[in-house]
């Protein structure tokens, strides 16, 4: 959707976290992407490496850890987990879920040097 | 350290805190000495960079716990927003749908009909200050934010742009986000409320293809019903999806050309805002 401000929000968190630990470069750089958070993975690999040029995090590997999508079932009242946004409740087959979590979009961590 | 001027410090306003840049951001007279924020009309051009920085470092591999929200910063600026805006006693709305929706006729019937009730409009496009140029036809006063390439608005242009903005204590603040029924969602403006528009030509079945926008929503607004005789649409199809994806949305059935449903709409609007109003002084 928006990899772009994404990478863009990520070059800034590294920078930041560059001046506060003191590291010339990020070897690798793990995030946490929420299975309901609308993250399109590729366009975000590719514009992690576009945007990264110039900072400690250029060449860095990017690993992506997939968060569940959990949602609150309107129909019998319970959080439960599903894959898809409009999967049905795998409990009473209900269609009305709202998301309660799954929209993360974080830096877990980074290895740097 | 304010971002607008470099001072340090806070300002108490409304019985609320306010950090300096946060200040910056009321519209009003400027907190301390005059610095020329251009306020009133305008134009806010936006698309930076960021710069290069590098940092000499140590040579052993390390692991560092980040545990950051990618979008902190947005997040940040627009809790920002949002402080500034409680502290005026303003209700803004974030109004987001497809290109197309009519989301600018519906602002403009929306203000004619508000006459009275002081409001300021954010408009957001890719390109043209038209959309500024018909809110402001009406007496209104209207910032256009291009974002150029981008494909949403962000907390910081529309922090920004309240800074240009002459905001009234008590009014509402409008911001008409770019058209697109992705991007915005994820980009929090410091907003009381998402309004999607969707309007009865673009098919039954459009919450379901856009399910994030219509989940973060408060209240759908159904546009154009004039129309769906002829365009063979199916209204309570329209708002049974919307429910499917978000069991807690509201839905007005409007139409900002025949000025259909614009009473419960303004009356919701003056609702929610007498709701904080009330939140704020309990």
């Amino acid at each position: 959707m928006h990899e772009m401000s994404l990478a863009e929000g990520i070059r800034q968190i590294v920078l930041a976290e560059a001046q506060k630990h003191g590291f010339s470069a990020v070897r690798r750089l793990r995030l946490e992407i929420g299975r309901f958070a609308g993250v399109e993975k590729p366009a975000l690999a590719f514009c992690f490496d576009v945007v990264m040029r110039g900072s400690p995090a250029e060449g860095a590997e990017l690993e992506m850890i997939d968060l569940p999508g959990v949602a609150m079932c309107y129909d019998c009242m319970r959080e439960v987990e599903i894959a898809d946004r409009l999967d049905p409740c795998p409990i009473c087959g209900g269609g009305r879920l709202v998301p309660v979590a799954g929209d993360e979009m974080r830096i877990r961590d980074m290895e740097v040097v | 350290m304010c971002t607008v001027c470099g001072c340090g410090g806070t300002v108490t306003l409304g019985g609320l805190e306010l950090r300096h840049d946060e200040a910056h951001r009321l519209g009003l007279a400027d907190p301390h000495h005059g610095h020329d924020l251009g306020h009133g009309h305008g134009l806010l051009h936006v698309g930076t960079g960021p710069a290069g920085v590098s940092v000499a470092g140590v040579s052993l591999a390390r692991l560092i716990e980040v545990e950051t929200d990618i979008l902190a910063k947005n997040d940040a600026l627009a809790t920002g927003n949002r402080r500034v805006l409680r502290a005026l006693g303003a209700y803004a709305v974030n109004l987001v749908s497809s290109p197309g929706s009519g989301k600018t006729a519906l602002l403009v019937r929306t203000i004619e009909a508000m006459a009275g009730v002081p409001l300021a409009v954010i408009e957001g496009d890719q390109q043209t200050e038209n959309d500024a140029e018909r809110i402001r036809a009406t007496g209104a006063p209207a910032i256009q934010i291009n974002t150029g390439k981008g494909c949403h608005l962000d907390a910081d242009m529309v922090g920004r742009a309240m800074e240009r903005l002459d905001l009234t204590p008590g009014g509402f603040l409008f911001i008409e986000n770019v058209g697109n029924l992705v991007c915005p969602a994820a980009f929090d403006l410091g907003e009381d409320a998402k309004v999607a528009i969707l309007s009865v030509t673009e098919g039954e079945d459009k919450p379901l293809k856009y399910p994030d926008m219509f989940t973060a929503a408060k209240l759908a607004l159904l546009n154009k019903v004039d129309l769906a005789p002829h365009a063979d649409a199916d209204l309570d199809a329209y708002e049974a999806n919307l429910r499917r994806v978000n069991p807690r949305i509201e839905v007005l059935r409007v139409s900002a050309r025949t000025g259909e449903g614009m009473a419960d709409w303004v009356t919701w609007l003056k609702r929610r805002h007498a709701a904080k109003t009330l939140a704020k002084a309990g």
